[in-house]
């Protein structure tokens, strides 16, 4: 006869950069339902906006996390322009996209570092988080910032990036996909890590709809959804289309999520060949009024930025709904049934950045 | 605002269940502190389009759950639930005001 019991699982735990807590209900080592309870470090940053004027408050988007900071601020920013009928520049636009395809790049390459040491692979750890680096690198070079940016203002953007040194990014990149490359056939072929992942918490798609999951987490449960076709920044000049898998397992969320990265270095050449001289930024008159829901697909899914305007510098209210926020129901769907054992890796296949859901 | 269409409370959940029924999702539920009420948006998508249901209440009114039709909803309305003390009926996991562990309760209040 089976043994029932409760397991806390967090908010500290090896596996968990983050605090989130869960209560596993377990029959023997069989999770049946898990109980989820957030909250830890909520940091009332969308309160912040009764402070912070609405081109102060584009500092405070970037800070809701440290990996997405730049969507963050382009998410916000974008919010804001449309209320205020502000025509972004063209070279603004491919700069924002270059920037959004090397966080979506360096966000990845966390994540799959992380994924490797949770299964205990640390030299695939450390091969991923050192080629996260050199992205990391190069961000360093075009805005003077690895985690904050500060390149983001309400009408464009603050820096460029000259031939030069676009020239010298994509041969960066290039060594990049080599490197990639290699990591490829160990994170999709190899033994261990097959054991770890194939099988292992799966989404069907039918559930990633009715749960609202976004992002890899869905599109690996075949879900070709994508917010970048919506047509912001300088998307709807390249060519791309949004990279599923039907499997809804661990493995098709790194499969997925691999792939994504060799989409952005190619995304990233298109935007490099083909973008325009001009001007960095719009002027902007005036206070925003109305309001407008943009969405923003982020690394770990959409993002919606809600922002309603009052015609003053203070907005009345800005909300981000955050990828993380929205995934958290399907990661406890594919915990139920799964085994203890399992538990951190199925946690991590979300991608969960808490950072982002304690705004 | 395009796309989003004006409701009363008692409409809410017959109204989610007719969008449910046309295969959309649950993408977000937000609500906003507008004078002296509250307005709650509820967002659906389905494939790249998004629609909408937005309804004003009192402050100290309740609002029914849509948890049973959205099951994701839950998270977003324990968010109201905490942030702006909108009491909402029958959910399918209540935390009542616990979900985020905040020093000042209902801030949006």
């Amino acid at each position: 006869m089976s043994v029932r019991s409760v397991v806390p699982f967090g908010p500290q735990h090896p596996v968990l950069p983050e605090p989130i807590h869960l209560d596993l209900v377990l029959e023997d080592e069989k999770v049946i339902e898990a109980i989820p309870s957030i909250g830890f470090v909520h940091r009332g940053l969308e309160k912040l906006v009764e402070k912070k004027d609405f081109q102060e408050y584009v500092y405070v988007a970037e800070r809701i996390c440290g990996i997405c900071s730049f969507m963050h601020g382009m998410g916000y920013c974008s919010a804001v322009e449309n209320i205020m009928d502000v025509v972004v520049p063209p070279r603004a636009n491919y700069l924002r996209t270059i920037w959004c395809e090397m966080s979506r790049i360096h966000s990845h390459l966390l994540w799959l570092g992380l994924l490797a040491d949770a299964f205990g692979f640390e030299s695939l750890f450390m091969q991923s988080w050192r080629m996260r680096e050199k992205i990391l690198d190069m961000f360093e070079m075009s805005t003077g910032g690895r985690v904050i940016f500060s390149v983001n203002k309400v009408g464009g953007v603050r820096k460029d990036m000259d031939k030069e040194m676009l020239r010298e990014f994509l041969k960066v990149f290039d060594d990049i996909e080599q490197e990639l490359k290699v990591l490829t056939k160990t994170f999709l072929e190899d033994y261990a890590v097959n054991s770890r992942l194939r099988d292992v918490g799966v989404l069907t798609k039918q559930q990633a709809h009715e749960l609202g999951a976004v992002g890899p987490f869905m599109r690996s449960s075949g879900i070709a959804l994508d917010n970048r076709k919506l047509g912001y920044a300088a998307y709807p000049e390249l060519d791309f289309e949004p990279i599923t898998s039907d499997v809804g397992d661990c493995y098709a969320r790194c499969d997925v999520r691999i792939r994504e990265i060799f989409q952005s270095i190619d995304l990233i050449r298109q935007a490099a060949a083909k973008i325009p001289e001009g001007e960095l930024a719009a002027a902007v008159k005036g206070f925003p009024q109305g309001e407008h829901f943009m969405r923003v697909e982020q690394p770990r899914g959409e993002a919606i930025y809600y922002v309603k305007a009052n015609g003053t510098k203070f907005l009345d209210r800005v909300r981000v709904r955050t990828p993380t926020f929205a995934n958290l129901p399907g990661m406890l769907e594919t915990l139920k049934g799964c085994q203890l054992a399992d538990v951190p890796i199925l946690i991590l296949t979300i991608d969960p950045c808490i950072s982002c859901t304690e705004r | 605002m395009e796309g989003i269409t004006t409701i009363g409370p008692g409409s809410l959940v017959p109204e989610a269940l007719k969008i449910h029924h046309d295969g959309y999702r649950l993408i977000q539920i937000c609500a906003t502190k507008v004078e002296d009420e509250y307005e709650i948006t509820y967002s659906f998508g389905k494939d790249y389009d998004m629609i909408g249901l937005r309804m004003r209440v009192m402050p100290g009114a309740e609002i029914m759950s849509i948890s049973n039709i959205y099951a994701p909803a839950f998270l977003y309305e324990n968010e109201i639930q905490d942030l702006f003390g909108i009491k909402v009926k029958l959910m399918t996991l209540d935390y009542e005001g616990n979900l985020y562990r905040i020093e000042h309760k209902k801030p949006f209040q």
